[in-house]
């Protein structure tokens, strides 16, 4: 009894002691600090919730804007990030956007434009990347052209052809002509 | 005496953990959602084969955004594709109780040239409209396309009453995902596919065919001037 109880004894403790390492990351979330903070720069300017801008805005440094902008934003090398808070009415140009907020204008992007969920963009998307989340609001078109390339599927196309001839299932009967 | 005690009670306490921890996994399973299944397709793949030899076509998409659709169009056709979310125009309508101003909102709801659109994506959002709407839809999507341009329908052949939209997500050419979400009201019937025929009047049906899962895929071109 006795030596079964000391065995039993120690597996009870162990339990609370994972909990203490993970204690120190509640301070700031994980997904909001890249989030706000773009990955690979170092100098990550920030516009407070309070601020109204109006008129251009450009800069060479990643910039999260939390506040309301009005115009124009250029960051052709950098990473724009517009905030949970962020409400932007302007043509944006930039290396790459992260948008959790609301954007409405035509959004420009040399790299990618990455919306998140409950992010929202109404206007025009040109950029070689595109992420758009589930529950992103995306209102217009994008336009996902390299500059030179060719379309992938034209390679794949024979491929493609042959494909329902191999794969046809038993349904999918054609009825018109 | 007293260690014991705690002992046995840290050891009864161990045993109702377990029981609990067992019992979780069982709870958890109950609710969880059923798997999505791949449903094949067969217009798909012949809508992007009539778009793959031009040099970026225009696409219009009239279902709700979703993020791999756009690449996976972005990537195949090297495209220009706007989205046209046509359910939630219908939502917007139902719920400001303006259901029978939907065909003069249809009537001007495109601001593209006419004869722009290389490719439009209808799928099945016919089968939520009454017929007024459904016409004017028809016939402001046929002055959008290009000669020879192209057209995808996805007409329900069975009377669905559960009021849910549906978002086809495109797994590769020949396989969509069907990943519903709620509606303010159901599909309004099966259209019959002569009804389909005679709404798409400046259209030919190139290709249609009725799928297992009750779905009347129809491809349409307008004829080349």
């Amino acid at each position: 009894m006795w030596k079964r109880d000391e065995s039993v004894k120690p597996a009870t403790p162990p339990a609370p002691a994972p909990a203490a390492p993970a204690a120190p990351a509640v301070s700031v979330p994980p997904a909001a600090s890249s989030e706000r903070r773009p990955q690979h720069m170092g100098e990550n300017v920030n516009i407070g919730k309070s601020v109204i801008i109006k008129g251009e805005l450009s800069g060479s440094e990643d910039l999260t804007i939390e506040g309301h902008v009005e115009g124009r934003i250029e960051l052709k090398e950098n990473i724009l990030t517009i905030g949970p808070n962020g409400k932007i009415r302007a043509e944006v140009f930039a290396k790459s956007v992260i948008v959790l907020g609301e954007v409405t204008g035509n959004v420009t992007a040399s790299e990618k434009v990455d919306i998140r969920d409950n992010g929202s963009v109404d206007g025009d998307i040109t950029s070689p990347r595109v992420a758009i989340a589930e529950g992103a609001h995306f209102r217009g078109s994008v336009d996902m052209q390299r500059a030179g390339a060719k379309p992938a599927a034209k390679a794949a196309a024979p491929a493609a052809q042959a494909a329902p001839a191999a794969a046809a299932p038993a349904q999918g009967q054609k009825v018109g002509a | 005496m007293a260690e014991s005690a705690r002992s046995l009670t840290d050891l009864f306490g161990m045993l109702g953990n377990r029981r609990a921890a067992e019992a979780r996994p069982a709870a958890e399973s109950a609710p969880a959602p059923a798997p999505e299944v791949s449903h094949p397709t067969k217009a798909l793949q012949k809508f992007l084969g009539c778009l793959q030899n031009r040099e970026r076509p225009v696409l219009v998409d009239l279902g709700p955004v979703v993020g791999s659709n756009v690449n996976f169009f972005g990537e195949q056709l090297g495209c220009r594709i706007r989205v046209e979310d046509i359910a939630s125009d219908i939502e917007t309508h139902l719920k400001g109780g303006k259901a029978d101003q939907l065909p003069a909102f249809f009537a001007k709801r495109f601001t593209q040239p006419p004869g722009s659109v290389d490719g439009i994506l209808c799928w099945d959002v016919f089968d939520y409209l009454d017929k007024a709407a459904a016409q004017t839809l028809a016939s402001a999507l046929i002055t959008l396309l290009k000669p020879d341009g192209v057209l995808l329908g996805f007409f329900s052949t069975a009377e669905v009453r559960e009021p849910l939209y549906t978002k086809y997500v495109v797994v590769d050419p020949l396989h969509l995902k069907y990943r519903t979400y709620p509606a303010s009201r159901p599909r309004q019937r099966a259209l019959l596919n002569g009804d389909i025929i005679r709404m798409f009047g400046g259209l030919r049906v190139s290709d249609s065919f009725l799928m297992k899962s009750h779905v009347r895929e129809m491809l349409f071109r307008k004829n080349p001037t």
